[in-house]
């Protein structure tokens, strides 16, 4: 059966990158006895893959990976043993079956992110320094008058070509309270937005310049589309009683 | 949340930083405030390197098993993280609790090759911590050094304030009882060191008196004190099976060389090859019983989560129930879906049915380690394998499947003649033809490849080679081409790869290998023109190394190309390994007339080490399982 595994990464794991938290829930996986589905071969390698990779310095609450197993004992029962094998940082939210027929790949059903940025010290300081905050306006009040703008263009450069391209309608959702943005982006294979672009947009909208290593993002949750519906990627699941 | 000693700047911009910031599965965490003795055990390389060593796994869970001790892992930060350190002034830290080596009790670094003498003054350097034992304070931690190179520690005397010489699992119970009573009672330093210079295996260089002959050579090595003893004995662990081994391995995050569990089956080597260090001062051999190792490696996979075990020893095939634990091993592996791996099996008829089984034929090498190109040769290093085994283990390989041989030499080996040189790519030649002899066209898999390397030899202190002169850079260089040139004649010269260390390395090697005390200040020297990493190609820098030994006014070439006699007084012959000079200076004399000595297993030979009354050595466990109706 098909299981699709939430987890949070917090804290130092921040500094631990994609391929590395593979290997690291392959051996949870044994530790905690799962009863994991395996390739043939001489290596057999488990059965398991992960929704969109978070970069590194980037914590979460809503990281996914689905995996297959011959046998399950109750969610609950499942994500005991899982945080009983964790590293400090990792935690295991949620553990539900999924539909076996129909797409259900974690990673090509993504549509939207949410995400909480955080401005450090220095990027509030170099904001309530820029040209549009001169007339003592809140960033609260200057990112309301950011996104009222109809298109926001940003370039941007990959490895194969350069462009222009508009992120307003790529912004789905957005809010700002103190010096904390809960956004929610378009993400996944078709059209993905990071928020460390929305955040030098705005600065950049602004007048100002974002520093380096001034921003602490967490993602919050991911989304797949259902019936024109964002629906959270642990809701295409059932909780195994 | 745990306190990280880097900014998240830091941290963001160098290279891996999961090599900063501790956190692995079963790392141990304890409360400082409820400890009496913290420390810092040290591999003086980059992470991926130092996890990878089983010693340090072992000391770190034995020590931290003991209540009042709280030890933890420090590794060299890489170039990257040294130059931001140095700018920023950032000390070096521990990875469980961050917090600056400069406050632990004790700094253990374990000394595995010579190349890292400068990783070691980095250490002590970035911890804040004077290079030179002599100038430590009370505030500063006690230094001590353990590993293989200690078996001759002179070049590095200046810079520890105590070795530990043999395995760790013995004395270091002793030495921290000895250190929490010196502690309570606010002793100092001086005192604790005299004091532990008293327990087995403890040397403390500052209490030697060192003079030397006109021509440079030792003339005595004497305590500066009565009760420090005149020669140290080294100490081992009686009883393999009931000695500390840990079940919790850690668990890195990154990949790391030795990504794997490793079972440590014995200790010790029976074979008794001339060159080879490990195989003088790690005897007797000393095996952990069947049942220990299959518990051991049941709880280690459990506990880790590794998907691969691997056997560690110096010679796997020599292990007494090297089949029953093989076969179980590939049993319970299968059930876990766990790759083995079986590093220093000899090939022969058992080991190739196990590889069949537990790997890819295709894809897999074949290894032999045959050292030498002729017969004569191998007699001299004693290295019992023949032509004969070779050929017949790569013909059965080869009808098995296997079409990729890996062949270890090596040039520079005493006594080696031309004949013996353009017997590595004659001997090469020879196995490649026989794959064609032994396969039928329809049942090749593509063409038979082979690899041979060379390392050159460097002499060993404790072997008995230790006698041996070596060669200036460019005669190795002489040789490695020659051997070349001898390949690109062979008919098979396609299908061959032939490959050579780097000559100057070798030479430094040398220096250091067989160093006096002398040679601390070129060392000293060298790390100040910014030598670091030097077992790394990318930055060992030979140069600077030549510019330090000239500034400090010390000839290499008095290490390396001197002839040593039979009476000379070696730096480190204060070191009791059980091995006799007399015993080596025989297998010296039999390697030069070119006779074979038998392995432990077929005869003792009286090198010493019965001494110990441990092991396969007469009156050790051998004889105790005989008297007792047991196997044998």
């Amino acid at each position: 059966m098909k299981i699709r595994i939430r987890f949070a990464k917090r804290g130092t794991m921040r500094f631990i990158g994609h391929l590395d938290i593979m290997r690291y829930f392959q051996k949870s996986m044994r530790r905690a006895h799962v009863d994991i589905c395996y390739s043939q071969g001489f290596s057999p390698h488990q059965i398991m893959s992960f929704a969109s990779p978070l970069g590194i310095g980037l914590t979460s609450e809503g990281e996914y990976m689905d995996i297959e197993v011959n046998s399950s004992e109750s969610s609950k029962a499942m994500i005991r043993r899982l945080n009983e094998v964790m590293a400090e940082g990792m935690e295991i939210l949620s553990w539900v079956r999924l539909p076996e027929e129909g797409k259900t790949n974690a990673m090509a059903n993504i549509a939207a992110a949410d995400y909480r940025v955080t401005l450090h010290g220095t990027a509030v300081q170099e904001l309530t320094r820029s040209e549009r905050a001169a007339s003592g306006a809140e960033i609260a009040a200057l990112w309301e008058s950011f996104l009222e703008q109809k298109e926001i263009m940003i370039h941007k450069v990959t490895k194969k070509n350069e462009m222009d391209v508009d992120i307003r309608p790529l912004i789905f959702d957005a809010s700002c309270k103190g010096d904390t943005f809960t956004l929610r982006l378009s993400s996944g294979s078709v059209q993905n937005l990071k928020p460390e672009a929305v955040m030098e947009a705005f600065f950049a909208w602004a007048g100002a310049i974002l520093p380096e290593h001034a921003l602490s993002i967490c993602r919050l949750d991911m989304f797949a589309l259902r019936e024109e519906k964002l629906v959270s990627l642990e809701f295409l699941g059932e909780v195994i009683a | 949340m745990r306190k990280l000693a880097l900014s998240d700047e830091i941290l963001l911009t160098v290279e891996k930083p999961a090599r900063y910031i501790g956190n692995e599965i079963n790392a141990v965490y304890k409360d400082p405030e409820q400890v009496d003795v913290r420390f810092a055990m040290c591999f003086p390389d980059v992470y991926e390197i130092g996890m990878s060593h089983l010693g340090i796994q072992i000391l770190y869970h034995m020590l931290n098993a003991m209540e009042h001790v709280w030890c933890e892992r420090v590794y060299s930060p890489w170039v990257d993280l040294d130059r931001v350190m140095r700018e920023q002034k950032i000390p070096l830290f521990a990875l469980e609790s961050q917090s600056p080596v400069r406050e632990f009790d004790f700094l253990g670094i374990t000394i595995q090759y010579e190349m890292c003498y400068t990783n070691i003054l980095q250490i002590l350097d970035l911890s804040g911590i004077p290079m030179m034992a002599s100038e430590r304070g009370e505030d500063d931690p006690i230094v001590i050094g353990g590993g293989p190179c200690t078996y001759n520690p002179e070049p590095l005397a200046d810079f520890f304030d105590m070795f530990y010489i043999g395995e760790g699992e013995e004395t270091y119970p002793e030495l921290i009882r000895l250190y929490r009573e010196h502690k309570a009672a606010g002793g100092h330093r001086e005192a604790f060191l005299q004091k532990a210079a008293t327990l087995p295996g403890i040397y403390v260089p500052s209490l030697y008196e060192v003079a030397y002959h006109a021509d440079g050579t030792l003339a005595s090595f004497t305590p500066k004190y009565p009760d420090v003893p005149e020669k140290v004995r080294k100490v081992i662990v009686k009883d393999m099976t009931e000695s500390f081994y840990p079940e919790k391995p850690l668990v890195p995050f990154i990949k790391v060389t030795q990504d794997r569990v490793v079972l440590e089956i014995q200790r010790g080597c029976i074979r008794g090859c001339r060159f080879c260090q490990a195989g003088m001062v790690y005897r007797p051999v000393r095996e952990r019983s069947l049942d220990r190792l299959q518990d051991l490696a049941a709880k280690m996979l459990e506990n880790s989560g590794h998907e691969e075990i691997s056997l560690s020893s110096l010679s796997s095939s020599d292990y007494s129930g090297i089949e029953p634990l093989v076969n179980g091993l590939i049993e319970d592996c299968r059930n876990r879906k766990v790759n083995i791996s079986l590093p220093s099996l000899r090939i022969d008829a058992f080991s190739l049915d196990v590889m069949s089984k537990v790997q890819d034929v295709k894809k897999s090498s074949l290894t032999f380690a045959p050292e030498a190109g002729t017969q004569r040769l191998r007699n001299v290093i004693n290295k019992g394998l023949t032509e004969e085994n070779i050929l017949n283990g790569a013909a059965e390989a080869f009808r098995g499947g296997w079409s990729k041989v890996k062949l270890y030499f090596m040039l520079g080996l005493p006594t080696e003649t031309e004949e013996d040189m353009k017997g590595i790519p004659l001997l090469s030649e020879t196995i490649a033809r026989r794959y064609y002899e032994e396969v039928p066209k329809e049942k090749r898999h593509g063409k038979v490849n082979i690899t041979a390397s060379a390392s050159f030899f460097v002499p060993k202190p404790f072997t008995p080679f230790q006698w041996a002169t070596m060669f200036p850079k460019e005669e190795y260089l002489r040789r490695a081409y020659l051997v070349k040139d001898t390949f690109a004649e062979q008919l098979n010269h396609k299908a061959m790869h032939f490959q050579y260390h780097e000559a100057d390395v070798t030479v430094l090697e040398g220096v250091l290998a067989r160093g006096d005390r002398k040679v601390a200040a070129s060392i000293l020297q060298a790390y100040r023109r910014g030598c670091l990493y030097d077992a790394w190609s990318d930055f060992f820098d030979n140069d600077k190394w030549m510019q330090a030994f000239a500034d400090t006014g010390v000839d290499p070439d008095f290490y390396t190309l001197r002839e040593r006699t039979a009476e000379e007084l070696f730096p480190w012959d204060f070191i009791d390994v059980g091995v006799t000079k007399k015993f080596l200076r025989r297998e010296w004399e039999r390697a030069m007339a070119a006779e074979v000595t038998k392995n432990c297993r077929d005869v003792c030979n009286g090198c010493g080490a019965a001494s110990f009354g441990t092991g396969i050595c007469p009156g050790g466990d051998r004889d105790r399982l005989c008297a007792k109706g047991g196997e044998e």
